[in-house]
């Protein structure tokens, strides 16, 4: 044991050693080894002694950490209300059918805030007439070239019959026709498959709208009766508009955002 | 008698008065009060199996015979008896008058007071409101719940109001403020204690909760009397019947009646209803309208034909006055049913998609299934008369039975979403529907297959609903945040 305050005034005498910051660290540092080495290794009275120091140490030890914790720790607030309240014969019925439900309010909301025609895909690149279509030679010796093939994706109604080969100008292969597309509502995320209705806009040209051409970014109209969507006169709606977001004809088939 | 085919209900309804006419000409008081009564007619047939039913004629005789063609035969009696209907007449509900907003949260139960001159309304918000009925102007707020009101319900004299939030608070608003802890989860449902019981003191209220157990209140001593428990799941529904039973649905598929009545031992479980496969959803009584308005009755004008004045001085003596009035009502009432119907009859409907009749206050075993409906039935309500009752299915229909056999009569289809509620006018000549699809639709009962006018208006599900006894108006409450009141 010291005798006296020796070591603090050799200290102030003559100051630390340069590495002195650096011992004290690691004595630090190694002293828990050499407590779980002793605390290991110890037995009988002297052990018993030990485990209940620490176990005292410790206690305090979780105590100071609770404290400090205090001012971190997240409490359950009382007087916060639940969103989204339903009467009590709708409590405890979630998940039956909610995944449809669509919320007027919010949709409301949106339409303040957003311009008429924000649609998900603001800027579409142009396709132009050469990508669009392919030229088909005709005639006995194939000289004549005024037919066009669409080489993208199209829809033609149901009712759609071929001209007359002398009259077709524009063959829209059958194998690149589609009738369903899949449809993504944004506010509920869920997709669903949908009957196509109609092309309502191409934004490349006019043309291809007639033609009923589905690129990237083309306004379709889709069948959406199946979704329960009502509007406020509490008729159903059924048609509605999305937007295609893929390139259909790479990836063989039309996937598209519903605008709401 | 000879009639001729072809007659109408207007003509059968003339032959009746005439004959009555005859029956008690000397009394000429008589006379006059039964010529203004209007009657259906029921036509006696016998199916197949040998069954023998009473079938309404809703239009003509010719009518009926062409679509139980197969079944009468044009060559024998047919035998038609006649059951008077409401002198009072609703007329049907067709416009929005006025639309309410106020509340921040969805609407989820709306209720006129029993003389229709309040409307209450509680919310998602916390609040509950009270507008005027006349003006249409919001009247009161009151912010002493803590989480989304779910059930609001006045007393049969309308001396009290209570409401009930999803923390398990019940609190009685007129004209203490009390706020008390009832239940550990949130409250399914109020009834309060008919007055023509319990010597008209009618200040018993019995709520039920998810957390499975019933409790019964006085509130005017503030006093929680007793705890029903038995139930080993969540109480969907209660009600306080009219000849002193209670009855509680739960969701372990049961229902069960206890005693109430004064003089019995309350709350004493007398037996226990078992038939449903899945968990029970709603309860109608036919006594429901009845001890609902308690002591108020409405002249055909829709004016109330006794007028308890809330000034006067002597409340003994008004309150006296109101239990005369709800007992003669109920004694009037049960009179007016028939045969077996005097007894009080239950419907619950379920989960299993199937309701069930019963007549609670004496057998165990169900007067029948019911079976029809394609989804969950959420609501059922009886007519005023008791001779009717619709029930309201997640599967987009409301369905039409009789009260008293609990035969199927007819379907109403025309919503696009699941039906929420029903409600019927006070004299059970019409049917409002809420549903999910953002409308209300109004049927014409019992001629009409597709509504008779739809009320749009809302921006979203239609919540709550509920038709002033007084036949004058209908609101209902949407998840869009406002109140719409519908006139004629």
């Amino acid at each position: 044991m010291p005798q006296h305050e020796h070591m603090e005034r050799h200290r102030k005498l003559h100051g630390v050693r340069m590495d002195h910051e650096e011992r004290t660290r690691k004595k630090e540092a190694r002293l828990v080894h050499k407590r779980s080495e002793f605390s290991q290794k110890v037995h009988g009275i002297r052990a018993k002694i030990y485990q209940k120091r620490r176990f005292k140490e410790k206690a305090t030890m979780r105590k100071t950490i609770a404290m400090h914790n205090e001012r971190t720790n997240t409490h359950a607030n009382d007087e916060a209300v639940a969103e989204g309240a339903v009467p009590a014969y709708l409590l405890d019925r979630e998940g039956v059918s909610r995944a449809k439900v669509l919320s007027n309010t919010v949709k409301q909301k949106r339409k303040e805030k957003a311009g008429k025609w924000e649609v998900p895909i603001p800027k579409v690149k142009p396709v132009a007439d050469d990508e669009m279509f392919k030229v088909m030679k005709s005639g006995k010796r194939g000289k004549k070239a005024w037919k066009r093939v669409v080489t993208k994706v199209t829809f033609c109604g149901e009712s759609f019959t071929r001209k007359n080969p002398k009259y077709e100008r524009f063959i829209r292969p059958s194998g690149l026709r589609m009738k369903r597309a899949n449809v993504t509502h944004p506010e509920l995320k869920t997709t669903f498959q949908l009957d196509i209705l109609g092309v309502r806009k191409n934004p490349s040209s006019q043309i291809y709208t007639n033609l009923g051409v589905m690129t990237k970014g083309t306004i379709i109209e889709v069948n959406v009766s199946e979704l329960g969507l009502v509007t406020t006169s509490g008729k159903v709606a059924w048609g509605k508009m999305a937007q295609v977001t893929n390139n259909p004809e790479l990836d063989g088939c039309v996937n598209s955002v519903l605008l709401v | 008698m000879d009639i001729p085919t072809h007659s109408t209900i207007d003509d059968l309804q003339a032959l009746v008065h005439s004959l009555i006419d005859d029956d008690d000409e000397d009394d000429e008081k008589s006379n006059n009060k039964s010529k203004g009564i209007p009657y259906s007619f029921y036509a006696k047939i016998e199916r197949k199996n040998g069954v023998v039913d009473e079938i309404e004629i809703t239009n003509s005789l010719l009518d009926f015979l062409k679509e139980y063609k197969n079944l009468v035969s044009t060559e024998v009696t047919l035998q038609l008896t006649y059951q008077p209907l409401a002198v009072f007449k609703v007329r049907p509900v067709t416009r929005c008058t006025a639309t309410m907003p106020g509340h921040t949260e969805a609407i989820l139960h709306v209720s006129y007071s029993p003389d229709g001159q309040h409307l209450a309304s509680g919310g998602g918000d916390t609040s509950v409101r009270f507008w005027d009925v006349n003006t249409c102007l919001p009247k009161m707020t009151c912010k002493q719940h803590k989480d989304h009101v779910l059930c609001t319900a006045w007393s049969p004299d309308g001396r009290y109001f209570a409401s009930a939030d999803k923390r398990g608070t019940l609190i009685i608003w007129d004209p203490h403020q009390k706020r008390k802890r009832a239940h550990k989860q949130y409250i399914t449902g109020l009834a309060w204690e008919p007055l023509h019981l319990n010597q008209g003191r009618g200040e018993r209220i019995v709520t039920s909760s998810k957390d499975g157990s019933c409790k019964i209140w006085n509130v005017r001593t503030k006093q929680a009397l007793i705890t029903l428990s038995g139930h080993t799941d969540s109480i969907e529904a209660v009600k306080w019947g009219g000849e002193g039973f209670l009855y509680t649905a739960s969701r372990d598929r049961t229902i069960k009646v206890w005693t109430a009545k004064e003089g019995d031992v309350l709350g004493k479980m007398v037996r226990t209803l078992k038939g449903h496969a899945h968990r029970i959803n709603c309860l109608a009584l036919s006594t429901d309208y009845v001890c609902r308005t308690g002591p108020y009755e409405f002249a055909p004008s829709g004016r109330p034909q006794r007028i308890f004045s809330e000034e006067s001085n002597d409340e003994d003596a008004v309150q006296k006055a109101k239990y005369q009035a709800a007992v003669e009502r109920y004694q009037a009432f049960r009179d007016q049913q028939e045969g077996d119907g005097q007894k009080e009859r239950l419907v619950s409907g379920s989960d299993d998609y199937t309701l069930f009749l019963w007549h609670p206050t004496s057998e165990k075993q169900p007067v029948k299934r019911l079976v029809g409906h394609q989804q969950a039935v959420n609501h059922i309500q009886f007519s005023p008369d008791g001779r009717y009752f619709a029930s309201a299915s997640f599967d987009k229909k409301v369905k039409l039975w009789n009260g008293y056999s609990g035969e199927f009569l007819k379907t109403l289809t025309g919503h696009v979403g699941a039906v929420y509620q029903v409600a019927w006018s006070s004299d059970g000549r019409y049917l409002v529907s809420a549903s999910k699809d953002s409308t209300a639709k109004l049927w014409a009962i019992p001629s009409g297959k597709t509504a008779k006018a739809t009320l749009p208006g809302h921006a979203d599900e239609v919540y709550a609903l509920d038709w002033s006894p007084n036949g004058a108006s209908v609101a209902t409450g949407s998840k869009d945040r406002t109140i719409k009141i519908w006139k004629h």
